[in-house]
């Protein structure tokens, strides 16, 4: 790369693709330690029962077995995110099937598996709890008697099996419904989608001789790992390290810490470095999974396609613990309004506990389950008005300065040129030729999302050779933040992005970042590296103008390293500027710089707001989908044929890494909407623990054509105009994949996944 | 411990005796024996094609091959690529194929032994080659693209 291209703007190749494609990378599980011992966990083979006590005799007795830990081992406080109702196992009561119950560590894996199944639990089998439903029936057995008591970050009005509660109201509903001439309603459901990162979860404990513990880990947060395992392990935060390693995919399915104080637990109590790595069946059993949701949606307009009000109901499946229920409801309950103008909007929402795997953050975080049943309900009010779905959506979309649902002030707003460029582009493109046996149909959905949330910082230091190093303590994922951070560095000091190292992620120097979520990185990371390195530049003005004897505002930064006088060839370069810092202010030119989401929060006077679990989120970000599929009328069976996806990035720092997470997110997507779904049977096992059982798309199941279509306006309130595209561009895929099955067939879908009987099942409905 | 045996096994070029018991996987050999980290344990499960190293020239998922039904083959794990194998990892990182980077190693081999017997491969063929390989964070887009261009540009 040269000195005078812009670092921002250009598809630079990813700084760790090199090592990732020639197998240098290494992963949690390609660590490797002197002595490391291997773990492996029990787990519970009921879905609800309460735990008498344990038999470890047999387990002891087996050569190479150097610890064990069960939930009697346990004395301190509950942990978790928002609700702290689990531990790394479980005490006195298991809620699913596939519950780590005791762990072992072992000289090899193969006698650590033997020891765990010697483990012998005496249970007592409870009724289980397997569906919303059951879990808010009158009488319905508790999962957790001692919610009441259990340390609580949010209040958000548990009750019996109901883990939060939460209402945004914004005007009034009934005065609105009363106003419209059309009036359409109805209920949908959503599944439990897998992640299905391809690293499945894992992590290496080492400990030292003073009993310190470091933990390698594939993860989203080394912070927030960092405090879970102090806090489990009832350690202080300086006795435990956490350093990230290579992240095989995350999607939210690693925001949390579960398994890595099990590891960390056996290493302490052996005395050696321990690895645990999940198998693909257990990630499936003992991680999480998106919320399984019910959404009863009621939308009314006037004649002339106004909207004027809805009323919402959001109830997810929480599944056994509540690690983030209460944030996916409250944010699906604010885009449940969807990215319209409606004046009259009450979503009401509740998240339930039951006796399956938790469910927590996965990509979008409420938000595709509120699109799937808001963007299949705009199609429905289309065709119940007479009126074409994108005109529909063109007359009430949001606008710049308008508010969000929450009372947000929205200053940039570009969901209008997203939708009618998505419409152009399927209507310029060349008509793919009709297949016999199979019906055509175009869908649509507008989306909106935020980019945002809590506390990150970066710091960058002037090498005593002019280069510079940049940390900070997001972890890249696969999204592609090392390389965009550098990319924000480099331009800001117009040197080449080869001039720029970055850190991997220590919680023992890293800045603080609080999670690899919420479509943050490039957005709030990205701020905070703007923001420091513009602070070290300003540190090496003052240096360059003592040195040429000049005032600061005479200088420029010129690109390749060197600092100029405007108008006349004299410059003195980033080492000379270095070299002197040592010996005029103590050291390298160092410049942090950290803080918290400082956007607008809720209005107050517009929203009534009962327990939402944020006090602001982000920027928004908005975009709109255009699918066609078809539909065969045999089979029922859905293929996506084209896909125009249009996303704000705000600034698109590496266009080919936007692209990316906008085509992947997509494709997960129609994996929402078409083939994934994790299934119990009546007993709480889950049966979906393969990925032949468990169907993710393959390269075959996907079109050709996702064609991306990158809208920058860029956001005032980053220093280059960024934002996040990570989460929004799974959202839509669902909803417009359905509204393209209504109109190839006039059926409506409203269950996911639309496998294909559920489509032919549809379509015989419709007769 | 089950009962090692004596292994003889030919990887990129090399000949490494070791032992192995005759349950283990090639998977398990070369990464916990041979330090050859590059083939990903992403199911265990014959699946995902995380694991897909060449044997004898073809793709083979190592987490289903016995290590020792593999004596006499010459395997070739992502750390031995050469020629095709080594056009593709620069193709993918220069179209941005590699994302999390946990699927590229078996992705770039299957792709390689594709290549070699189809060496300017259609789309759909490409398509078709890399149907029993998962990829979690791309779309494939960028990957089919990455082993376009490494069939134009890269065959040796």
């Amino acid at each position: 790369m040269s000195g005078t291209t812009r670092a921002i703007g250009a598809s630079t190749p990813r700084l760790d693709a090199a090592d990732k494609a020639t197998g240098r990378a290494e992963y949690a599980d390609d660590v490797a330690r002197p002595g490391m011992l291997y773990a492996a966990i029990h787990t519970s083979p009921h879905a609800h029962a309460r735990i008498r006590g344990y038999r470890l005799e047999a387990a002891r007795a087996i050569p190479g077995v150097k610890a064990i830990v069960t939930g009697a081992d346990l004395a301190g406080p509950h942990c978790g995110g928002i609700i702290k109702d689990e531990s790394m196992v479980a005490r006195g009561k298991v809620r699913y099937v596939g519950e780590p119950v005791a762990a072992v560590a072992a000289t090899d894996p193969e006698t650590a598996g033997r020891a765990a199944a010697a483990i012998e639990v005496d249970y007592e089998p409870l009724e289980p709890v397997l569906s919303i439903d059951a879990a808010l029936a009158p009488g319905a057995p508790l999962l957790h008697e001692d919610y009441p008591s259990y340390v609580k970050t949010v209040q958000g009005g548990g009750h019996g099996n109901v883990v939060f509660e939460s209402t945004v109201e914004e005007g009034d509903v009934e005065r609105g419904f009363a106003e419209c001439d059309t009036i359409v309603e109805a209920t949908w459901e959503t599944q439990a989608q897998h992640h299905v990162y391809l690293e499945t979860n894992g992590c290496v404990a080492d400990v030292d001789a003073s009993g310190r513990i470091t933990l390698y880990a594939t993860c989203q947060s080394v912070h927030h790992i960092q405090q879970r395992v102090a806090e489990e392990l009832g350690e202080p935060m300086s006795r435990i390290r956490v350093r990230a390693t290579r992240v095989g995919g995350g999607f939210g399915g690693k925001h949390a810490s579960n398994i890595h104080s099990i590891a960390a637990w056996l290493a302490r109590a052996a005395r050696r470095p321990v690895k645990l790595v999940l198998s693909r069946m257990q990630d499936f059993e003992i991680q999480r999974s998106r919320h399984p949701a019910r959404v009863w949606m009621r939308t009314g307009a006037r004649r002339d396609g106004t909207i004027l009000a809805r009323d919402v109901r959001v109830t997810i499946d929480g599944g056994a613990y509540a690690d983030e229920s209460p944030p996916v409801l409250a944010f699906a309950l604010l885009m449940s309004r969807g990215p319209y103008r409606i004046p009259n909007v009450r979503a009401r929402g509740a998240a339930v506990y039951t006796n399956k795997l938790r469910a927590g953050s996965f990509r979008g975080f409420g938000n595709p389950q509120a699109s799937f049943a808001g963007e299949s309900q705009i199609d429905e009010l289309a065709r119940a008005l007479g009126l074409d779905p994108v005109e529909l959506r063109l007359k009430n979309a949001m606008r710049p300065g308008d508010t969000a649902f929450g009372g947000q002030q929205v200053p940039s707003c570009v969901l209008r040129e997203c939708i009618e460029r998505v419409r152009a582009a399927q209507r310029a493109a060349p008509p793919l030729a009709p297949r016999p046996g199979r019906r055509r149909g175009v869908g649509y959905a507008a989306l909106s999302h935020i980019s945002g949330l809590m506390g990150t910082a970066a710091s960058v230091q002037l090498r005593t050779d002019g280069s510079i190093a940049l940390a900070t303590g997001c972890v890249d994922i696969g999204q592609g933040s090392d390389t965009v951070l550098v990319q924000i560095c480099a331009d800001a000091l117009s040197v080449p992005i080869d001039r720029v190292s970055y850190a991997p992620q220590d919680s023992d120097s890293s800045p603080y970042n609080w999670k690899t979520a919420g479509s943050r990185s490039t957005y709030m990371t990205g701020r905070a590296v703007a923001l420091a390195t513009h602070e070290l530049r300003a540190k090496m003005l003052a240096h360059a103008g003592d040195m040429m004897e000049c005032a600061v505002e005479d200088l420029e930064l010129r690109p390749g390293g060197l600092v100029g006088l405007k108008g006349l060839p004299k410059a003195v370069s980033f080492k000379e500027v270095a070299l002197r810092s040592l010996f005029h202010s103590g050291g390298p030119i160092a410049a942090t710089h950290g803080f918290v989401f400082d956007g607008p929060g809720f209005d107050p006077k517009r929203a009534a707001i009962h327990q939402l679990a944020f006090a602001n989120l982000g920027v928004y970000t908005y975009g709109a989908h255009c699918v066609e599929v078809d539909v065969d009328e045999a089979t029922g069976a859905v293929e996506v044929r084209r896909a125009w996806c249009a996303h704000d990035p705000g600034r698109a720092i590496n266009p080919a890494a936007c692209e990316g997470q906008i085509q992947g997110g997509f494709v997960q997507g129609i994996g929402y909407a078409l083939t994934e779904a994790m299934h119990w049977n009546a007993e709480g096992w889950l049966t979906t623990t393969t990925l032949a059982d468990y169907k993710v798309p393959g390269v075959l199941d996907c079109p050709v054509e996702i064609l991306p279509i990158l809208l920058e306006d860029p956001d005032p309130t980053h220093p280059v105009g960024a934002k996040g595209v990570g989460e929004i561009s799974l959202v839509g895929a669902a909803p417009a994949i359905a509204n393209a099955v209504a109109d190839a067939t006039g059926a409506r879908v409203r269950r996911l996944p639309m496998f294909p009987e559920r489509v032919l099942a549809a379509i015989d409905a419709r007769a | 411990m089950s009962t090692p045996y004596p292994l003889a096994l030919q990887v990129n070029g090399a000949e490494h005796r070791l032992e192995a018991a005759l349950g283990d996987t090639l998977l398990t050999v070369l990464r916990d024996a041979l330090a050859l980290t590059g083939a990903k344990r992403g199911c265990n499960q014959g699946v995902c094609g995380a694991c897909t190293v060449l044997a004898d020239g073809e793709p083979v998922r190592a987490c289903l091959t016995l290590a020792h039904e593999c004596a006499g083959r010459e395997i070739v794990t992502i750390e031995g690529a050469a020629g095709r194998a080594q056009a593709l990892q620069e193709a993918f990182v220069e179209t941005g194929a590699v994302q999390c980077g946990f699927c590229s190693p078996g992705m770039i081999l299957t792709a390689a032994a594709m290549l070699e017997r189809t060496p300017r491969p259609s789309a759909d063929e490409v398509r078709a080659g890399l149907s029993g390989n998962l990829c979690r964070c791309s779309g494939y887009r960028k990957i089919v693209d990455a082993v376009l261009r490494a069939a134009e540009t890269g065959a040796p």
